[in-house]
This record gives structure tokens, C-alpha cells and sequence, in this order.
């Protein structure tokens, strides 16, 4: 199919943790290793977000990351767009009613993907970075 | 900054969103030159208010909260949990289920302690080593997801047991497994312990010593990388490890002598992942027939625990030290208090009286060496006391730092 379409060039991403359990975090790291293997699609990980043109957030975002994450995501050049990994994310999940959590990411940062899952399996990682990639194709 | 502070000169932050760390914790370090000569740990961007939310849950939701404390070891916060909960209510799980116990938790130490090792190869620009762990990794996982149904929050432990079952069909699956696993172990134990880029980036860096081990109190491969032979699961012989002849490892037993550096803390989870995998294969093969559960329901032990009163800790060894979860409960279906001490506090904590004399590049390797677990990453502020200038550098640079000098360690080769 036309995957191929959307695969023209390498998108760099950015990973944000932004309090959430790791579990996420270990399933993105999951989805670049050996066996799921994102470098086929050019997919890798670097260390700065001005390098990046997706930016991939986990957790539910706490007070103290709010402003932070906000500041990372003025500093990555523009087309670019944003991966939610995970259901706290959307709503919180186990953490909804933590009055120092402030999910859903997307009252503080622009949200192109969400994928969900607790944590999603990489496979469900990859294929949202890849819608992502169709986003940021159109624009 | 602090008059003190000021003082001192040039200060590099590392954090709180750092490309060495997976999760958010800052880190500062005071430089002259290359030199380190302080460090200070800023914690608190991951902080959720678990133990608040949990107050308002019942005994059976807490297990799941626990479980999301972190998601590397979320056997490790839920089964202490659950022991708490069965000494509150004086309930012991049946044979069967201790060593279902068994089976998960170093399943979930293999994959934590592999984890560690891949991040140190990448910390050291040694990416081979990241990809070479990881993809072994990966057998553990399909592991623990043949027996759960998921890779990472398994959901396995509950009050008076476990939640499913170790069928035959699965056991014969698991052991042809662990025979694969322990291969690809083997072979990177031989790489890890001998390859000259890692002697020479990890031998004499972070190095703690005994008594430096003993006043900070420092937990689980952090204080058997000093000498120090203490495990929960040999000294308190929990859920099936008793009947297993379970014993600590400690860097004298691996590599000769108690280095107390990072060479000695990858040569105590190289050589625990061992263990871990034969005593995965001991609790399968003598594994018991009966019942997993002590009570047929879960709603069975949420009404058994609603008229539990008095207070009960549980403890574990993680795969980071020791796990102490302590519970209150009054006649209720919530607990008046629940505490948890993870013991990746003071491991990371710790790394502040080690950081002062290493050269900036180390900072990643010393940063890593306890396995922080704060579900997050920083960047580093670099203070130049010479030059009184302050330059923010992102963890990017300080990777690109270290992987200079592993190259101009090893020369040509």
C-alpha cells in the first residue's frame, strides 16, 4: 500500500517524559531496537528538540513540566507535530484525579496523534508516528 | 543561586529533560575546566500524589495504582502491596502462587537489568551494546507476555495470590525460552565484562566504598557492587525464594574484588540476570499443583480486607533495591495511609558525594550507574568557575562529550 507515499524523508523525534510511569518510555525505546526496528522508516531518536519534527510526549503532565514542555515545543522548527503516547495523556488514567496532574496534554500543546493503551505496544507506537509523518506530508 | 553557590563558579544543569535520563530529574554540577567539583539533585517533576489518589481507592484498585508507580518495575510495587495487605489480614497464598510469584519477578528483573545495560552502551557511544541487549531483551518480554497477556503492567499479583495461571502448554514454552535467553546472555556477559570500551569508560568511575556504601544506605546492586550482601529475597526469604536456596551476588563473586565503580555494578546485574533466568527454570520445574488464590474472588478478599484494622509492611527486593510499601487500614475498604519507599531515592541521591573529581564526560555514566527511575529526563547546566560564565547544555552535548572520550580512549581501534 502506499506507505512509500508517505516515507520520503526521516523523521527526527523528540521524547518528552512528562511524568509518566516509564512504561511508555520503554515501549518507545522498544519500538527503535532490533525487533520493531523505526530505523527502517528513518525514525530516530536525537537529543535536542530543535532538531526534531515530531515530538513524542508520555505521562500526564505534571504542574512542574507544564511550562517546560511548552518551552520544548516552541523550540522545535516548524512543520511539526505531536505524538501522544498512552492513555494518560488523554485523560489521566490511573492519575485522573491527582490534583497535580493536568491531563489532557492537549490544554497546553497542540496534539496531531494519540495513541492508546497502557502502554500501547510498539507496533501501535510505530503506526502513530507514521500518521504523524502523513500530517506532516500534507502540510 | 545560593551566596555558596556562587562561589564555586561554573555550573552545568543535566536535566530536568535530559537525552541520558528517560525520565525527569535535574542534575547540576559545578565544573572547573573538565573537572567536577560539586553536584545537586533537583527531584519533584514526575511527582503524580500517588500515595494522596490511593487513599480514595479500594484495596483491589490500589494494586493497579501501585503497579503505575513505574512502569520498569511495576511486579516490584504491586507484590509488596499485596503482602502488606495479606499480613493485614493474616492470609497466606498458596504454595502455587509464591512461585508464580517467583517466576514474574525475575522475569522482570531480566528485562529491568538488560534495560540498564543497553542505556550504559548508549551512554558510552557503544550503540552495538544498546541494540545487542535490547534485542534479547525482547525474549523476556514475549516471556512475560505469554504468561500475562501484556509486555510491561503485567496485573498479575493479587490479595491471597496471583491472577493466572502457569499452564503446562506454557511452561514448556517458557523453559525452551529461557534456554534462548540464557545464549544470548552468556554471549553478552562475555562481551560486556571484557570489552575494552567499557573497562576503560566504567573501571574507577563512580566509585562509592564500603563505608560510604553503608552510611548512604544504598540499595540493592548499588550495595552488593560494594560488598555488601543484601537482598530481601535472601534475608527475608519472601513469597517462594526461601525454598529456592536463594543467595545475593556481590562484585567479589563475579569479577574477583568489590570495585564499588560502574564496572563492578554491570558486572553484579550481568551476573544477577543469570541467576534471575536459572531461578526462573528452578520455580517452573518445582512448581506445585494447586489452587493460585486463596480466595475465590477478588471481591471475596475486598470484603475480607474492608474488616482488617492495624498496620502491615510489605517488602521486596526490586530490581533496584529494596521496596517497602507500609499500610494502615481501619475497618475501611481504602487504607487510612499507604507509604511507599522505592529505593531508587537513595541510590540517585547518592551519586551527589561520587560526582566531584570525575571529568564532565563521566557525569552521563555516573548519572546512570544507580538505573535512575524517575520516569523522565533533564538537561545539564554547565557553571564554569574559571570563567565565571554560565552555559545551559543539553543532554545532546554531554552525550556527544562522552562518546568523544570513548573515542580518544580507545585511539584507532
Amino acid at each position: 500500500m502506499g506507505l512509500q507515499r508517505f516515507i520520503k524523508r526521516s523523521p527526527w523525534v523528540f521524547h518528552l517524559n512528562t511524568g509518566g510511569c516509564n512504561a511508555c518510555d520503554i515501549e518507545i525505546l522498544a519500538a527503535l531496537t532490533p525487533r520493531y526496528d523505526a530505523e527502517r522508516f528513518g525514525v530516530k531518536l536525537v537529543g535536542s528538540p530543535r532538531h526534531a519534527d515530531i515530538l513524542v510526549v508520555s505521562g500526564p503532565m505534571t504542574r512542574k513540566d507544564v511550562e517546560k514542555a511548552k518551552r520544548i515545543y516552541e523550540q522545535m522548527p516548524s512543520p511539526k507535530a505531536v505524538v501522544a503516547v498512552g492513555v494518560c495523556t488523554m485523560g489521566g488514567s490511573v492519575f485522573h484525579d491527582s490534583p497535580f496532574v493536568t491531563a489532557p496534554i492537549s490544554d497546553h500543546i497542540p496534539v496531531d496523534v494519540y495513541i492508546p493503551g497502557c502502554p500501547p505496544r510498539p507496533e501501535a507506537i510505530l503506526h502513530g508516528i507514521l500518521e504523524a509523518l502523513e500530517k506532516l506530508e500534507v502540510e | 543561586m545560593s551566596e555558596e553557590y556562587r562561589e564555586l563558579g561554573v555550573s552545568i544543569p543535566i536535566g530536568p529533560f535530559h537525552p541520558a535520563l528517560k525520565e525527569p530529574i535535574g542534575f547540576r554540577i559545578w565544573v572547573e575546566g573538565e573537572k567536577i567539583v560539586k553536584a545537586d539533585i533537583r527531584f519533584g517533576h514526575n511527582y503524580r500524589g500517588i500515595e494522596l489518589i490511593g487513599a480514595r481507592r479500594n484495596w483491589i484498585q490500589i494494586l493497579y495504582l501501585a503497579e503505575r508507580i513505574c512502569g520498569i518495575c511495576s511486579w516490584s510495587h504491586q507484590f509488596p502491596l499485596a503482602q502488606a495487605i495479606e499480613s493485614l489480614m493474616d492470609v497466606r497464598p498458596p504454595d502455587r502462587a509464591n512461585y508464580i510469584r517467583v517466576v514474574v519477578g525475575e522475569l522482570e528483573r531480566i528485562h529491568s537489568h538488560m534495560l540498564w545495560l543497553g542505556v550504559l552502551g548508549h551512554e558510552i557511544g557503544f550503540d552495538t551494546l544498546l541494540h545487542l541487549t535490547w534485542g534479547v531483551r525482547e525474549k523476556v518480554m514475549d516471556a512475560l507476555e505469554l504468561i500475562s497477556g501484556n509486555r510491561v503492567n503485567y496485573a498479575m499479583a493479587t490479595i491471597g495470590g496471583v491472577r493466572r495461571d502457569i499452564t503446562e502448554a506454557k511452561r514448556d514454552i517458557l523453559l525452551r525460552k529461557l534456554d534462548d535467553l540464557l545464549k544470548g546472555v552468556e554471549t553478552l556477559r562475555d562481551i560486556v565484562l571484557t570489552h575494552k570500551l567499557v573497562l576503560l569508560r566504567t573501571e574507577g568511575v563512580g566509585r562509592y566504598d564500603r563505608e560510604l556504601a553503608l552510611r548512604l544506605c544504598l540499595q540493592g546492586p548499588m550495595a552488593r557492587m560494594c560488598g555488601i550482601r543484601k537482598d530481601v529475597r535472601q534475608d527475608e526469604g519472601v513469597a517462594a525464594y526461601g525454598d529456592l536456596g536463594f543467595r545475593a551476588i556481590v562484585a567479589r563473586d563475579v569479577v574477583g574484588k568489590d570495585g564499588c565503580d560502574a564496572y563492578s555494578a554491570t558486572a553484579v546485574r550481568v551476573a544477577e540476570t543469570i541467576q534471575s533466568i536459572n531461578l526462573v527454570r528452578d520455580a517452573l520445574m518445582e512448581m506445585p499443583p494447586g489452587p493460585i488464590s486463596a480466595f475465590p474472588k477478588p471481591i471475596v478478599a475486598l470484603t475480607r480486607a474492608s474488616k482488617a484494622e492495624g498496620e502491615a509492611i510489605g517488602r521486596y527486593e526490586a530490581p533496584r533495591g529494596e521496596v517497602i510499601h507500609y499500610v494502615r487500614a481501619a475497618k475501611s475498604d481504602k487504607p487510612k495511609r499507604w507509604k511507599v519507599r522505592a529505593p531508587s531515592l537513595i541510590n540517585v541521591y547518592s551519586t551527589k558525594w561520587v560526582f566531584p573529581g570525575h571529568q564532565i564526560a563521566d557525569a552521563v555514566v555516573i548519572a546512570a550507574q544507580p538505573d535512575p527511575c524517575i520516569a523522565c529526563t533533564e538537561r545539564a547546566l554547565i557553571v564554569d568557575l574559571d570563567r565565571g560564565e554560565r552555559r545551559v547544555v543539553d543532554h545532546a552535548y554531554l552525550t556527544e562529550l562522552s562518546r568523544r572520550k570513548s573515542k580518544e580512549v580507545m585511539g584507532d581501534v
